[in-house]
């Protein structure tokens, strides 16, 4: 399969399921593999995507992960059912959390999600409003 | 630094492995937070953790890494063999502490993952 | 080996002047989850982490550790370094990975140890 026109897909995803965490990233790293693009352009998506999912597996209720692929770029949408975040630049800074003990022990919640989600995207947004939830939106090219 | 010396060094317990011995692995990374193995890591590395469970396979197959160290003799679960056999993640047990692993490795001229 | 000296060996920052260096360090131990550290640092031991939240610093005063090292350049917030200085456990920091921390480390102890 190569990528000559426009994919599009999206996955549920289920607040607090850990048994399942990281699948919907697993898969769509599959699907960019079997189209046979660039290994390092796979693992930025890989990577943006699961830091995305585990966020509304750690914080919110529900959550939906779409992606369009294009032959030049993904674009993530990543949209939750949550609390929101309330201060988005102190959530930004690497190392700031409000993730609760149990999800540290289970080697989450060092405040490095978000960061590494922008790290990864050529263009990263973020829109949160609190009590309703948070939505982002990314862009990796190749 | 060779898998085989990697597995020689910290005297390690193959549990998961589908590649060659000889295979060389470039880079280690020890954490148990798995966003810093996302963070910081690069490909073909080795993963020192004390986090002896799915999610460490997880991370680590999103991030390439190739072998993954648990720590402490720490048992796995067979979910998390089975995942590790099933994304071709070298899997390793070692008796060591993160502490004594990391020293024992890079004693040995490993180095941590550049930024 | 005391800490001052393997704070001047490695570089470290102290982010806590407020509480001395002179005490004696009696291994190390790397981990980031705290239950792991809780159950299986030893007393006296350096402990080399990327967490900063507070309550590494209750975590070192149960366990009795000699310090705590935060690497890869993370920086604590304020909560956890007044914690830090009102239970007289030092916080020194690193830019540098636990991998690299942890290796040097183990050969300044190794060295001390055949040494001493």
């Amino acid at each position: 399969m190569k990528i000559d026109k426009t994919y599009e897909g999206s996955f549920h995803i289920v607040g607090g399921d850990f048994s399942h965490a990281g699948e919907a990233s697993t898969e769509l790293k599959t699907i960019l593999l079997s189209a046979g693009v660039e290994d390092e352009f796979v693992r930025r998506v890989a990577i943006a995507t699961f830091e995305a999912e585990m966020n509304i597996m750690i914080y919110a209720t529900a959550g939906i992960l779409r992606y369009t692929i294009s032959p030049e770029e993904i674009r993530i949408i990543a949209e939750d059912m949550g609390p929101g975040i309330e201060n988005i630049e102190l959530a930004m800074q690497e190392g700031y959390s409000t993730a609760p003990d149990w999800v540290r022990e289970m080697g989450w919640g060092a405040g490095m999600g978000l960061p590494n989600m922008k790290k990864n995207a050529d263009t990263f947004r973020i829109d949160s409003v609190v009590g309703e939830g948070t939505k982002v939106e990314m862009i990796i090219r190749r | 630094m060779r898998l085989k010396e990697i597995i020689r060094l910290l005297d390690a317990v193959v549990i998961t492995n589908s590649r060659d011995s000889e295979a060389e692995i470039e880079w280690a990374c020890a954490t148990d937070l798995m966003s810093d193995v996302l963070y910081y890591s690069r490909g073909n590395s080795v993963l020192i953790t004390g986090l002896a469970k799915q999610q460490a396979i997880r991370t680590s197959d999103i991030a390439d890494i190739k072998v993954v160290v648990f720590t402490r003799g720490k048992e796995p679960d067979t979910q998390t063999i089975e995942l590790s056999r099933k994304k071709k993640i070298t899997l390793l047990i070692t008796p060591y502490s993160m502490f004594t692993a990391c020293g024992k490795l890079y004693e040995k001229g490993l180095r941590c993952c550049p930024e | 080996m005391k800490l001052k000296e393997i704070t001047e060996i490695l570089s470290l920052r102290p982010l806590t002047p407020a509480v001395g260096l002179e005490r004696e360090v009696s291994g190390a131990y790397v981990g980031d989850l705290l239950s792991d550290v809780m159950a299986n640092a030893g007393e006296g031991n350096l402990w080399i982490t990327l967490q900063t939240h507070v309550n590494i610093v209750a975590v070192a005063v149960f366990k009795n550790l000699s310090a705590i090292v935060i690497v890869n350049g993370r920086m604590p917030d304020s909560d956890t370094m007044d914690k830090a200085v009102s239970e007289d456990i030092p916080i020194l920091l690193t830019g540098k990975s636990a991998f690299e921390t942890a290796g040097k480390l183990y050969q300044i102890l190794n060295a001390q140890n055949l040494q001493g």
